[in-house]
């Protein structure tokens, strides 16, 4: 909502600045004085916890740079000396990895909330694929990072994930010879996969900046879907949000100790401890837990080139959602059969994530194939079903009226089958 | 709260995705899980325990696995062993430690000081294949976080939020002990030992621990499953040399955030009585 600006320099000096450069301008209208829709609940904080999980990974990452040796010799044993002879260093080292599992825990909840509240509709579909770019760009990002270490898993891990490039017909081969930078995964790749991982998370925060931007332009989403349509709709950011946000934040954080000081190890391999050994070969092979769902789409297909397909258009379709959603309705607060859709794909994309950790074989080789096919389904069939066939519950004529109750409808925000009640 | 929903949908899920395939149990032998006293939120090393885990590595293990990690010095910090410092001191004078050039740009040997690595007990990866028969004895410096076992449903989830990290003691225990004749019908291999835990039965490290093997100082009666038990502790703070630090600021921290929760909680709640919401 790019309204008037209303800030006012406190001093001679910020006058003088902000003439020159109105920085503190854009801060105050974006972070201050921002409206934002005033029946925000806590699913809304993920934003405040990705942005605060971005800076920690920024932080904690430049550090491990300083301690860390990109050679194939010698990965895996600086990696055990920041672990033991660097001061604190098992803390920076901890706080990285369980922070990028934190990173996805939390990305997944906030694009879940857009799924379930219709964020990614009109006017907000650009907003929506920045996301899409930010977390193709997150996936990227962590599966490099994870081959840094050299164990066992980072080297077989980014011989599975780099083998999917020679699929592609023709040009396949020279293609992944091209990204080892010689006929197998040697020092070049380390080298590369290091220098990469130390570039991606900077274009995130490039690619961050245009998702707030193109978030103030509309303003926020709210669980009832129904735009803003006066000033009453909404409460300034600070102090209202910057409050909530950060309240959510340091309850987040409690979590994120929790794992970094008391269980550190739990949501990566074990064999991971073990140092890369081009000649043998881990019995299981598995990606880190964030990535499993996708993981299982690959082998799901018994093409190699299919599989490969399928796996990168499973994140592609998320961009064509805007399109493929037809419902003029954006919360599923108010759409009783998108409701029951959403929680049923969730179920399978949690199924997938088991799957994608188990052996493809037997019974899960054939629930994987049934839960790929409705993970596509969903978007290509249900979606655009859905949007002809439902008949929306009656929206509130307004925000307002759906916080103070004064509408007939009752207050959907404190619905009993609303996922945002807190317990 | 968000997260608990997300874990109970979580929770619900696998049970459904577990109904329908068996879980395929490969192998006899089971890791039972062991009390620690590293183990849960508040574990600490026991002294004790280490300084035998130590001497066991030290009179057996040593001779054909590395600890590439561990300095002598670590053996005298806190929260490990605790060896004194002139304890420290002589057993790594115990070791000669090759150094160099010097002046004439020849390498030397010296007596071992305790900012020394722990000496390797062979030259390279493949004298240590030579001389056991093929098989390469791994470094034990990250063993006890490098090895686990299927904990299966639902432990592994709740292990998620009990705080359980002791799988590789578990496992390395239960491995130690696990030495057996090989059942009748087995086909063991030429050279290799059967183990009822190890992955496919048939291991390359021979028995490695004998009844009164080590002579304990301590006068502790040096049991095959006290000396697995004693290693395996060992082994774990060898992989976690700063295990009961985390621990420590672990506590420290989560207070810290639980009061700095309440008040941000109180601030809020203000805040927004301002308004109707």
């Amino acid at each position: 909502m790019s309204g008037q600006s209303t800030y006012t320099p406190g001093s001679g000096f910020a006058r003088w600045f902000d003439e020159r450069l109105p920085i503190m301008r854009l801060m105050h209208d974006s972070f201050v004085d921002f409206p934002n829709p005033r029946n925000l609940n806590y699913w809304w904080t993920f934003g405040g916890i990705l942005s605060f999980l971005l800076v920690t990974q920024i932080i904690t990452g430049i550090i491990l740079a300083m301690h860390y040796t990109p050679h194939v010799d010698f990965a895996f044993g600086s990696v055990e000396r920041i672990m033991r002879n660097v001061n604190y260093g098992w803390l920076i080292r901890y706080s990285h990895s369980v922070g990028a599992s934190m990173f996805f825990l939390a990305v997944y909840i906030h694009m879940g909330r857009g799924l379930y509240y219709g964020s990614y509709k009109a006017p907000r579909e650009i907003l929506w694929i920045l996301g899409v770019i930010i977390y193709l760009l997150m996936m990227a990002t962590a599966f490099m990072g994870y081959v840094l270490p050299w164990g066992q898993m980072s080297f077989w891990g980014a011989t599975v994930i780099t083998n999917l490039f020679s699929a592609i017909p023709l040009i396949g081969t020279g293609v992944t010879e091209w990204l080892w930078g010689g006929f197998a995964i040697d020092n070049p790749t380390l080298n590369r996969f290091f220098s990469l991982h130390y570039l991606l998370p900077f274009m995130i925060v490039g690619v961050v900046i245009l998702h707030i931007w193109a978030l103030h332009v509309p303003g926020s989403n709210n669980p009832t879907g129904v735009s803003v349509k006066d000033k009453e709709d909404t409460l300034p950011f600070h102090p209202y949000y910057t409050v909530k946000d950060g309240f959510a934040v340091v309850v987040f954080m409690i979590l994120f100790a929790y794992f970094i000081f008391f269980n550190p190890n739990i949501l990566g391999d074990a064999v991971n401890y073990v140092p890369a050994d081009p000649l043998s070969t881990p019995p299981h092979i598995v990606p880190e837990w964030y990535l499993l769902p996708f993981y299982a789409i690959l082998r799901a297909i018994p093409d190699k080139l299919g599989g490969v397909v399928a796996m990168f258009g499973s994140i592609a379709v998320l961009a064509m959602l805007p399109w493929l959603d037809r419902s003029k309705v954006r919360s599923a607060v108010f759409r009783p059969i998108y409701k029951q859709f959403f929680w049923i794909f969730i179920i399978v994309f949690l199924i997938l994530g088991y799957l994608g950790s188990q052996p493809p074989e037997g019974w899960y080789l054939l629930i994987s194939r049934i839960a790929t096919a409705w993970y596509f389904a969903h978007f290509f069939l249900i979606l655009p079903l859905i949007g002809l066939l439902e008949t929306p519950r009656p929206l509130p004529e307004s925000i307002t009226k759906s916080v103070l109750g004064s509408a007939a409808g009752g207050a959907p925000s404190g619905s009993a089958a609303s996922p945002e009640t807190k317990g | 709260m968000a997260i608990r929903s997300a874990c109970l949908s979580l929770g619900i899920v696998l049970a459904l995705a577990l109904a329908g395939p068996a879980q395929a149990e490969s192998g006899s032998g089971k890791v039972e899980t062991q009390k620690w006293s590293f183990g849960g939120f508040f574990g600490t090393f026991d002294r004790a325990q280490l300084q035998r885990g130590f001497q066991i590595v030290k009179e057996n293990c040593a001779a054909c696995h590395s600890l590439e990690y561990v300095y002598f010095r670590n053996l005298g910090e806190p929260g490990g062993p605790e060896f004194s410092l002139e304890e420290v001191k002589a057993l790594a004078a115990d070791v000669e430690v090759i150094d160099g050039p010097d002046e004439a740009g020849d390498m030397f040997e010296r007596p071992g000081l305790p900012s020394d690595l722990m000496p390797s007990p062979f030259a390279n990866d493949n004298a240590a294949r030579a001389s056991n028969g093929g098989a390469m004895p791994p470094d034990l410096s990250v063993i006890a976080k490098s090895r686990t076992y299927k904990r299966g449903f639902p432990n592994w989830l709740f292990d998620l939020f009990t705080g359980y990290q002791e799988q590789g003691a578990d496992y390395l225990y239960a491995l130690l002990i696990g030495y057996n004749e090989a059942p009748a019908e087995f086909n063991l291999l030429e050279g290799l030992s059967y183990n009822t835990v190890f992955p496919g039965h048939q291991i390359a490290m021979p028995s490695p621990l004998f009844e009164d093997g080590v002579e304990f100082n301590d006068g502790t009666k040096a049991s095959v499953e006290q000396m697995s038990r004693d290693v395996s502790a060992f082994l774990m703070w060898a992989a976690e040399p700063h295990l009961e630090a985390r621990k420590r600021m672990g506590f420290q921290v989560i207070i810290f955030l639980i009061i700095f929760a309440g008040l941000f909680y109180a601030t809020k709640k203000k805040i927004w009585s301002r308004v109707k919401h």
